[in-house]
């Protein structure tokens, strides 16, 4: 257990103590204690910049199950460290915002922060493990903290439904993706991403090479709400504020891209990855771009912008994968796009924080996220209002902020098909920039949308549920330092190139890098006049028109009816699968005990049948057989035809004597087949049991005529004979198939010697086997003891017409 | 003489396991006595009938009859018969209290399961 491991660990640990200090110290806000956890982690990861810049690596390894190949191998690369910043930085600064945002006499505190610690713990583990099976158990547990945050106000209908569905989505991918490592694991032999990496050969001339890529590939698309995932995001939004703000934007929807690119090295020689990661990625893209503008709630807008700027993340890193089939050696573009990726992941997460927060002050202040409602706020919040302004228009990609400048290099990326010769990219492939474009039109819309609606305008202060004003400084201030970051990192975004981007983009491609190709990374304004530049312009030229004449084309939304958005298909496919498994259930849980017992007996039949048949064991071949005397075939007839008697006997008396006439049969079959002490058991045994029958019939009525259906009698002699036939062949089976010699010998040979006992059977019962008879009186015993408590105690309540139960008691 | 009572275990089981199916209470008991019959004859069977004289040691008989399927079997009649008398006193206080004997009527409604 290495240090690496107790920081990743460390939420995790801390977790159990949230409750107690919440219970115990009152007069604090939990979250100070909390505050320190990420923040002390965020100091610990820093450090290992150093390491990474350099092209270092930390590997610490805690065996756990090696005979399954499944170890706790913590592994820092720049890809994973950048994550690690990413999940302690804004795990800090939504600690500290949630410290105001949630009040500390009303919520159950201990809940919250539990929950956050999880995720932020299950996190920290997904992106730090190098074996995949502990990968993906940190990655289910960042589902579930999800599905518990989500449903943190569980009063709430929406609350559940959201957390249910993000469950039902996310689950679902995860559990794709651990098919796709498990067949990953056979190709290789190991769990490990490293080693996959090293046999990429390997992998890609397996068959099962593209089932394993989709199934992970799924895994991704849920998780970071890829078209058609993407609909459990907007409902995820019933979450507290700094949680969608963490979760829902930073962090957690980024899994999905960490392992796009973490298996990028794997994966990415195919033209299939690339084909699959960047029309979903588009596509994605202009979904959410496309359906954020007509949303009317503030964190509609941005979960929708989340799910389009995941998109484009995603397609520029399924873009990246044709850096490894370009010629060029001097300036590869295509690592451009990958570069882009990272530096987009990481503004993102910046300017999208930032509008998170900045959405939960205005929620916080005005009790309102209705842009319908909203407007004119600018005046009484101009500090929450700047930063609404720096973030939408980063989101916008307009300059001097971070979002420009990533966009640019995401737009050249686009660009850059046309010079590809490779996977009909310069075809086909033509439509990406295409639909970038249009995207990017709609981006430029709702960005505006976000600030002008809520802070520009008509105030309507009088029909807000508060009457707003300023947020608190504690509240205002990760917002500010997110909103300054996006102006730094538009001016100075070299801050990052050699510190986070290059090891990052690095670790994506080993084999370039081994083959001697630098990752230059050089972010700067200015590149002149370039198509990327003039797309820009285009865009901004174009979203400005299509911004003030809104009103005119929002009518194209309500094109669409319901049934056959996703959203409906889904809530149509939970309505359908649950009435479904009603109707199956009610089929065959009837509550009736004849029911069952036909499924038992005929599931057993089957299965001995099938096996029977399996194993080729019809072929009966029966060896030497005793002699049948005249006397035998005489019992024999008498048994089977007593008990086929008993079928038709309508009164119980004769039922007995025929069930008795059996019994002695049975007993006399004893003698005949050398078996003393079974015939007088029997003997002793079927007399008492008459005897029985017949006290206790006397009570009961007389066998009644309702069986007399015709169906129903032919169902059970169907089942009967079945069943009957069945056992007949079994008992074929095992005369004609003795693989093994009997164990008897042992008992026939010690039993004087070790017993000193002459009769076998009964040396046996008591000596040899002695437990076996222990537990035959304890079974007699209880059924004594069951028979005796039916008798005698009689605590029901008997009621006869008119008397009151109670008095009536026995 | 195994295939003979092959078929005779076979029999029984079929009676049985219709007697099991009916809706009577009384039926359904006389269906697990004949099963405990069918299996007992059947375990006997299975190691070979008539191999030798019966398993208690007297001098100059080397073949005995098996003697574990003979000791297994004594122990399912008693816990047989356990079950029987269990049955018929659990069926004897149900007719009490219910007033009934047939499955059917005994199967609770939907509200009070």
């Amino acid at each position: 257990m290495s240090v690496l491991h107790l920081a990743i660990l460390l939420p995790l640990l801390a977790a159990p103590f949230i409750p107690f200090l919440f219970r115990a110290v009152k007069r604090i806000h939990t979250g100070w204690f909390v505050l320190v956890v990420p923040t002390l982690l965020f100091a610990y990861f820093f450090r290992f910049i150093s390491v990474t810049s350099d092209g270092g690596v930390v590997t610490e390894t805690v065996r756990w199950m090696p005979s399954l190949g499944i170890n706790f191998t913590a592994y820092v690369d720049g890809l994973g460290l950048l994550f690690a910043l990413l999940i302690t930085g804004i795990g800090a600064l939504v600690v500290l915002y949630s410290i105001y945002y949630l009040n500390k006499d009303k919520e159950s505190l201990g809940h919250f922060y539990v929950y956050l610690l999880l995720f932020m713990g299950a996190m920290l583990g997904v992106v730090l493990s190098d074996n995949m099976v502990v990968m993906y158990m940190f990655w289910e547990l960042t589902s579930i903290s999800s599905f518990l945050l989500i449903g943190y106000w569980y009063e709430k209908e929406r609350s559940r439904y959201g957390a249910q569905k993000s469950m039902l989505i996310t689950v679902f991918g995860g559990l794709s993706m651990l098919g796709g490592i498990v067949i990953l694991e056979s190709m290789v032999g190991s769990f490990s991403i490293r080693e996959m990496v090293a046999n990429q050969a390997v992998i890609v001339d397996s068959p099962f090479f593209v089932p394993a890529m989709i199934l992970i590939l799924l895994g991704a698309f849920t998780k970071s709400a890829q078209f058609p995932f993407h609909i459990w995001l907007p409902d995820a939004m019933e979450a507290p504020t700094p949680v969608s703000a963490y979760l829902h934007s930073a962090t957690m929807v980024k899994a999905g891209l960490y392992l796009v690119a973490r298996m990028s090295p794997v994966f990415q020689e195919s033209s299939l990855w690339l084909w699959i990661i960047v029309s979903f990625g588009t596509f994605t893209l202009f979904w959410g771009s496309f359906n954020a503008v007509k949303q009317t709630d503030l964190k509609g807008i941005l979960a929708y912008s989340t799910v389009s700027q995941l998109g484009l993340i995603m397609s520029l890193l399924g873009l990246g994968a044709a850096a490894l089939h370009y010629d060029g050696i001097d300036d590869n573009v295509f690592m451009v796009a990958t570069i882009a990726a990272i530096f987009h992941l990481i503004n993102h997460a910046t300017f999208k924080g930032s509008l998170f927060m900045m959405v939960g002050i205005v929620d916080h202040e005005t009790g309102t996220r209705d842009v319908r409602k909203l407007g004119g706020l600018m005046t009484v919040m101009p500090i929450t209002f700047t930063i609404a302004v720096i973030g939408s228009l980063s989101m916008a990609g307009l300059p001097p902020f971070n979002g420009f400048l990533s966009k640019e290099m995401f737009l050249k990326a686009t660009t850059k098909v046309f010079s590809a010769d490779f996977f009909a990219l310069d075809t086909i492939g033509l439509l990406i920039p295409v639909v970038a474009f249009i995207a990017s039109v709609f981006t430029f819309v709702y960005s505006l949308l976000i600030f002008t609606r809520t802070f520009m305008g008509k105030a309507k202060f009088d029909q807000l549920p508060k009457q707003p004003h300023e947020a608190p400084i504690g509240m205002l201030i990760p917002p500010a330092i997110l909103a300054v970051l996006v102006v730094v990192l538009g001016f100075v975004p070299n801050l990052l190139s050699n510190t986070l981007i290059r090891p990052a983009v690095e670790s994506i491609y080993p084999t370039l890098v081994e083959g001697g190709q630098a990752v230059e990374v050089d972010l700067y304004f200015w590149h002149g006049i370039t198509p990327e530049l003039l797309m820009t312009i285009g865009i901004v030229a174009l979203g400005t028109i299509l911004f003030f004449t809104i009103n005119k084309w929002m009518g194209i939304y309500n094109r669409i009816p319901y049934r056959l958005t996703l959203n409906g298909m889904y809530d149509g496919s939970l309505v359908w699968s649950n009435k479904a498994a009603y109707r199956f259930k009610d089929n065959y849980m009837t509550g009736f005990i004849r029911s069952y017992l036909i499924y038992i007996f005929v599931f057993m039949s089957g299965m001995l049948l099938i096996s029977m048949w399996w194993y080729d064991m019809f072929n009966f071949s029966f060896g030497e057989m005793a002699t049948v005397t005249p006397y035998e075939y005489v019992l024999g007839a008498v048994v089977v035809l007593s008990a086929f008697a008993i079928l038709f006997m309508r009164s119980r008396l004769p039922a007995i004597i025929l069930l008795g006439v059996v019994g002695y049969g049975v007993a006399l079959f004893f003698v005949f087949f050398e078996a003393p002490d079974l015939a007088l058991t029997q003997l002793v045994i079927e007399t008492v049991s008459v005897a029985l029958f017949l006290l206790v019939f006397y009570h009961m009525p007389e066998i009644s005529k309702k069986e007399s259906r015709m169906r129903f009698k032919i169902g059970n002699a169907i089942v009967s004979v079945l069943v009957g036939v069945t056992v007949m062949l079994l008992s074929f089976m095992t005369l004609s198939n003795k693989s093994a010699s009997s164990i008897s010998e042992y008992y026939k040979e010690n039993v004087y010697d070790l017993a000193a006992g002459k009769n076998m059977v009964n040396v046996v019962l008591v000596d040899f086997r002695g437990f076996d008879t222990l537990f035959e009186i304890i079974v007699l015993a209880v059924a004594g003891l069951g028979i005796y408590t039916m008798i005698k105690f009689r605590t029901t309540v008997q009621r006869t017409k008119g008397e009151d139960g109670h008095e009536a008691k026995k | 003489m195994e295939i003979f009572v092959s078929i005779i275990i076979g029999a029984l089981t079929m009676c049985a396991v219709y007697m099991i199916l009916s809706k009577s209470l009384l039926r359904i008991i006389i269906g697990t006595s004949l099963f405990s019959h069918a299996a007992h004859l059947l375990v006997l069977t299975m190691s070979g009938l008539k191999t030798g004289a019966a398993p208690v040691l007297v001098d100059g008989v080397t073949d005995y009859t098996d003697p574990l399927p003979q000791a297994l079997v004594l122990t399912a009649i008693v816990i047989s018969f356990g079950v029987t008398a269990f049955f018929l006193v659990l069926a004897y206080r149900t007719y009490q209290e219910l007033n009934t004997d047939n499955m059917e009527e005994m199967k609770g409604t939907e509200s009070n399961d």
